[in-house]
């Protein structure tokens, strides 16, 4: 697509240099543990050695006598204030601090207030706990067994470890097809627990005010506006209501999802500071991190697939256990328990689906968030891709030609499919045959045969996507209640700049520039000259934050939607200023002219000084708009992935030799911007495919709980990623736009494990769950006689 | 992630240093290049009442042949390793093993004696070393000792160095003509521990006979393991590809590895195979292209 | 214990803890905050920082082992309003999103290329093997060092 605007004004389509970089190059970011406020305390947290335990006795007094301690939190003194369980965001609970048993190991058990970081670290290795060790529930399958010790004691009528059950789809048809389906293909699929490990960690600064009553927080949150709300909601009995309640989200070091939810480290440094009236800070070090933040995925599921005899795919068919840890702390829309996990259907033109998910509770740390993906959307994309590619080989059948024969058709969209979805817009094929040309697929299939008659095992996998983003329209999407809009408010200034302020919160996005460029395009004003800001509710219109890819979709939207009313009050003017009927006015961006006569013309710049200075009599002095965008529908974004991966007999590495993603997210508003964000998304598809799981033993210790085990990886593991998109506007975006931030992190996946499995098919490999270490590739290898 | 209060002791010499550590006893801990012991620290797993910095005593630092030796300095960094050119040219063993270990930055401060000293299995040089036949010299109290590196390590984080001895200098026999050597660690990614790595150094007779072999073994026990019945193995014989199977075959039978989330002990086992295979046709490419 | 060091050419003094890491010192002390904190296991290289020249991660050194020394930060790369030519690149080429690992890449960064003026794309990718990025993929990160060595080329 061509840029509408020159490269001076920089709208849509210009690969504009990010307005944020300058001061990160120079490590003059503002990040939530660089803010140093006068007299903070500093909070640390003692976390159980226990996965599940009932607390005998907490003994503070060593804590105590340790200089600059001044005081150790425990379950008891929040209990005083109602204050020792919050709700989580899937209306379950959750503690704060325990006041009778853990249920996880590196839970929060008390936390330790010092005048420094050193003093807070020092009180919180001597707190002593006595610790009465229950029984401990890990396996998800076993915790449904009957006779399981039931871990939700609190609740009063609870008797076993089953959360919820949700199902989607026509069970009947579903079941109908399969019976009359020629060929079938049936896999377990484990998709383990994983942390999206953003470089910064999450933390705090709360500071209340005694004296106006007013508590601030600085706090890493994606979502900074439904965090009021929810302290507001939480709190409001002792005496914090929402307006007295300011949010600061500052630079985010990387949120992908972990900075949605409420951690009890927060909560507790609130506290701290209403009791204290002083600041206090608390940032959790790495481990407490991926031991106790929320997870991701830890989707145990049945996947079935049928097909009529020419190969077409008819029916899909999953069950799936749904491992919650001890509470449904999950980050889904209220109506969604599984999120948008029935978008498993995918690419494909499926007549029947049925989709069972059940909940349950386990003795690990709560979660159910995102890792860089809109809700549970990796889970049905790694599902029905994995499932396709098994149809594809049981069949015979190269796994690119059977996806074409089945994908939905470009003619089919809107296409509404087997699971209610109304897909927007589509052209799978052309991604997936962009994906083919420019890897040269066939003379790849030609090298993988020739070295495996040598012997050596090469692989070429394939993963033909659709996401669901843009989270939500209100008629079904909510959180806690609040409807899933977003906002823009727009001032334009009288020397025609202008200050846009969002209700999202880039972590990294580069929001400062995209939402500018959109103003751009809409309002012909320079990017350069419009001020972006998020982050600070005290000014900031509310919105429900940035995740699942829902800024572009969503607040994107809300700015051309606002920018468009100030185009329309503009339009006003420039005719008052004109003397001509607004209907006379020709727009193109940055200026109305009269038709016919393009050298009468008023710039924007000029309406908005006449705004201020000559503004016609009875309109409203000022040039400003705000637009709280109630999404239409969700945003489909898709893409092809192909990836060549070759396996070392030896030592089972898998070494991922090229990766080609064509992306298709709509028009396009960096593509610079959108380009990184899909090198960044494949590097976080790749790490779960390859290396990264958090895993727990029969005890319930965790397993790859710090950066020495959980591995993230480096420039090294990263391939060089090649890129390109095609474009299928959304037809209901105002923009045409999708969103892509999570897309790779989708995709990927999926592409790398059926790369393996490709690789390995002619020794009897059938399916190898994520992540694909060398350890699990050299048992399969030897398991099918290869020895290295 | 905080360390726990400590003494903090800077000695200028080894006089000064040994006497220290005469002094404090097991309550000292000598900080070399750090990258193993303030991680420790931090995460409490180690807590010393005494830190005693021996980066202030000068002349611990250089890599030169004399005597016969390569003579590495204890406090000489991994990365000055890898940017020597004689390392480079004359000791590809070594070279290779200083580019994997840990990561760029570490390598940075990690000095050679550091990775020997701290006694780790899972740490590099030690297989290296134990290839190349070196010896390690300590001063203490009593004075200087050269201690074989055979007998260096004594148990997991165990070596042989007393109390009040500080290690100072690696002596690597100056390998004759027709030697080679390679070392090939298999690794999660960057920065990791091996799940498996192999050290190999050889030397081939102008008959095209390997008249010398030594193979080290990371990670894979308690201590870093000699393979002395896959070097025996190779001695005397042409080193063919039924050879090289065979030694490979007694290396994997010298491991003794556990289970960890680096994979099953059978994995490690078959890996040190592998690894002990490939590392033999590198260290035989080299040596035969030295002769 | 009493240090004195030269951070970016400035000389600071401070009484400090000998358990005071260096990072605590360079940011909670003497609040350069561009120096961040991302693990606790000395794998994340956020913290690097130059010490004499050589990159080290700063969360793995005592502050009074870096008493009496040389210390550069990211703050000091910019000299007399002027840009380093990898801070340049890093803007180029796209090489940061959130900017959290930013600083400890490009330091990182600086030290390599003193030493490796011509470096392949392969040395690129292992001389940053020690600072993880989870946002950028590192392909638009080894582009900024590419380009950050053209131009130190051009301009030598």
């Amino acid at each position: 697509m061509e840029p509408r605007t020159t490269a001076d004004v920089g709208g849509m389509g210009h690969s504009l240099k990010r307005k944020e970089d300058p001061r990160f190059i120079r490590g003059r970011g503002t990040y939530v543990d660089d803010v140093q406020l006068p007299g903070m305390l500093y909070l640390d947290i003692v976390r159980s050695t226990h996965a599940h335990a009932k607390i005998v006795k907490i003994d503070s007094a060593k804590a105590l006598a340790v200089p600059g301690v001044l005081a150790v939190i425990t379950g008891a003194d929040l209990a005083k204030y109602n204050l020792h369980w919050m709700p989580t965001l899937m209306s379950d609970t959750q503690m704060v601090l325990p006041v009778e048993k853990v249920m996880y190991q590196a839970q929060e058990v008390a936390a330790v207030l010092a005048t420094s970081r050193y003093a807070a670290a020092d009180g919180a290795a001597v707190v002593e706990v006595e610790y009465d060790p229950l029984p401990v529930v890990v396996d998800p399958r076993k915790a449904l067994e009957p006779g399981a010790p039931v871990l939700r004691t609190d609740k009063k009528d609870k008797k076993d470890n089953h959360i919820w059950h949700w199902e989607w789809g026509e069970k009947a048809a579903t079941d109908r097809a399969f019976t009359e389906a020629a060929v079938t293909v049936k896999e377990n699929i484990y998709l383990p627990r994983i942390h999206v490990a953003s470089i910064e960690t999450c933390g705090c600064i709360a500071h209340f005010d005694k004296i106006d009553g007013k508590l601030t927080v600085w706090m890493t949150t994606q979502a900074p506006h439904a965090i009021r709300t929810v302290f507001a909601l939480v709190a409001g009995h002792v005496g914090l209501t929402e307006h007295k309640i300011r949010i600061i989200s500052p630079d985010i070091g990387g949120g992908f999802g972990g900075k949605v939810p409420v951690y009890p480290g927060y909560v507790i440094a609130v506290a701290a500071s209403v009791l204290t009236g002083k600041p206090v800070k608390w940032i959790e070090d790495r481990m407490e991190n991926l031991q106790a933040d929320s997870f991701a995925r830890d989707y145990h599921i049945t996947a079935e697939l049928a097909a009529n005899k020419d190969g077409k795919l008819t029916a899909l068919r999953i069950k799936t256990l749904a491992d919650h840890g001890y509470t449904d702390a999950a980050a889904n829309p209220s109506k969604f328990p599984a999120g948008l996990f029935h978008v498993c259907t995918g690419s494909y033109d499926l007549k029947a689906a049925h989709v069972e998910v059940d909940g349950v509770y386990t003795n690990k740390p709560p979660g159910g968030i995102a890792y860089r993906c809109s809700f549970r959307v990796t889970e049905a994309v790694h599902t029905i891709e994995r499932m396709v590619d098994l149809m594809a080989h049981q069949l015979d059948i190269d796994p690119a030609e059977f996806r074409m024969k089945n994908f939905v058709k470009p003619e089919q969209f809107p296409y509404k499919s087997a699971l209610g979805w109304e897909y927007d817009s589509g052209n799978y094929a052309g991604a997936l045959q962009k994906a083919m040309d420019t890897i040269s697929y066939a003379e790849l299939r030609k090298e993988q045969a020739a070295r495996r008659a040598r012997g050596e095992l090469m692989g070429i996998g394939i993963s033909s996507f659709t996401e669901i983003v843009g989270a939500g329209p209100s008629k079904h999407f909510d959180i806690l209640g609040l409807k899933m809009f977003d906002s823009c408010e727009i001032r334009v200034h009288p020397t025609g700049k202008a200050i846009a302020r969002f209700g999202t919160k880039s972590q990294g996005q580069g929001h400062e520039t995209t939402y500018a460029q959109i103003l751009a395009e809409e309002l012909g004003i320079p990017a350069r000259d419009i001020q972006v800001e998020e982050g600070d509710t005290d000014t900031a219109p509310y919105g429900l934050g940035t995740y699942a890819s829902r800024s572009t979709p969503v607040a994107g939207a809300a700015a051309a939607v606002a920018a468009r009313k100030v185009r329309d009050k503009a339009r006003k003017i420039a005719a008052h200023l004109l003397e001509v009927a607004e209907d006379d006015l020709v727009w193109e961006p940055g200026k109305f002219s009269v038709k016919g006569a393009p050298s009468q013309s008023k710039t924007i710049q000029d309406c908005a000084f006449a705004a201020y200075t000559n503004h016609p009599q009875g309109m409203e002095a000022g040039l400003e708009a705000v637009s709280y965008y109630d999404p239409p529908n969700l945003t489909y974004p898709f893409g092809s992935y192909i990836c060549v991966v070759d396996v070392d007999a030896g030592t089972g590495e898998v070494k991922v030799r090229r990766f080609v993603a064509i992306d298709d997210c709509g028009n396009i508003i960096n593509p610079m911007i959108v380009q990184g964000q899909v090198h960044g998304g494949l590097t976080m598809g790749l790490a779960p495919a390859l290396f990264e799981e958090i895993s727990y033993d029969e005890h319930g210790n965790v397993q790859g709980g710090s950066f020495i085990d959980y591995l993230v990886p480096t420039a090294v593991e990263t391939p060089k990623w090649e890129t390109g998109h095609t474009i299928t506007p959304s037809p209901h975006h105002p923009l045409g736009a999708k969103g892509v931030g999570e897309s790779a992190t989708v995709g990927a996946p999926a592409a790398i494990a059926n790369a393996v499995v490709d690789a390995l098919w002619h020794l009897g490999v059938r399916h190898v769950d994520i992540p694909i270490t060398p350890a699990k590739v050299w048992k399969l290898l030897r398991e099918h006689g290869v020895r290295g | 992630m905080i360390p726990a209060a400590f003494a903090y002791h800077a000695p200028k010499s080894l006089t000064e240093a040994t006497a220290l550590l005469a002094k404090l006893g097991d309550g000292a801990k000598v900080l070399s290049g750090g990258q193993s012991l303030i991680p420790l620290m931090k995460l409490r797993l180690t807590s010393p009442p005494h830190v005693v910095d021996i980066n202030g005593i000068q002349g611990l630092a250089y890599l030169k042949e004399a005597d016969g030796f390569l003579r590495i300095g204890a406090l000489t960094r991994e990365s000055d390793l890898d940017e020597s050119e004689l390392i480079r040219t004359r000791y590809p063993l070594l070279h290779d093993t200083c580019k994997v270990i840990a990561d760029p930055l570490v390598r940075n401060m990690a000095t050679v004696g550091g990775n020997l000293a701290h006694g780790d299995p899972a740490n590099d040089h030690p297989a290296a070393m134990l290839a190349l036949g070196a010896q390690v010299v300590a001063v203490g109290g009593k004075g200087e000792r050269r201690i074989p590196i055979a007998s260096f390590f004594t148990g997991p984080f165990e070596t042989a160095l007393e109390p009040d001895e500080i290690l100072t200098e690696i002596r690597v026999p100056v390998p004759p003509a027709g030697s080679g050597g390679a070392y090939v660690k298999m690794e999660r990614k960057v920065g990791d521990f091996a799940t498996a790595a192999v050290a190999a150094q050889v030397t081939l007779a102008a008959s095209g006979v390997c008249e010398s072999a030594g193979i080290g073994l990371t990670n894979v026990g308690l201590t870093p393991i000699q393979a002395s019945r896959a070097e025996a193995a190779l001695k005397g014989k042409r080193p063919d590809e039924a050879a090289i199977a065979e030694a490979a075959r007694l290396a994997a039978e010298a491991a003794q590895p556990t289970d960890d989330l680096r994979g099953p002990a059978e994995y490690k086992k078959d890996l040190v195979r592998v690894l002990t295979t490939r590392a033999l046709r590198r260290a035989l490419e080299r040596a035969t292209a030295r002769r | 214990m009493q240090v004195q060091l030269t951070i970016n050419g400035e000389k600071h003094e401070a009484d400090v803890e000998p358990r005071l890491l260096l990072v605590h010192l360079i940011r909670d002390v003497l609040r350069l905050t561009g120096t961040h904190i991302g693990c606790d296991t000395t794998h994340c290289g956020a913290c690097t920082v130059l010490l004499e020249g050589r990159a080290v991660k700063s969360c793995t050194l005592f502050a009074v082992q870096a008493s009496g020394k040389q210390l550069m930060t990211v703050e000091g790369l910019e000299q007399d309003g002027k840009l380093h030519p990898l801070q340049e690149g890093f803007m180029a080429e796209h090489g940061l999103q959130c900017g959290y690992c930013t600083p400890g890449m490009l330091m990182t960064s600086v030290a390599f290329l003193e030493k490796h003026p011509k470096p392949s794309e392969d040395d690129i990718r292992r001389a940053i093997s020690g600072n993880l990025c989870r946002c950028t993929g590192y392909v638009n990160i080894v582009k900024a060092v590419q380009h950050a060595a053209a131009a130190l080329q051009g301009g030598a």
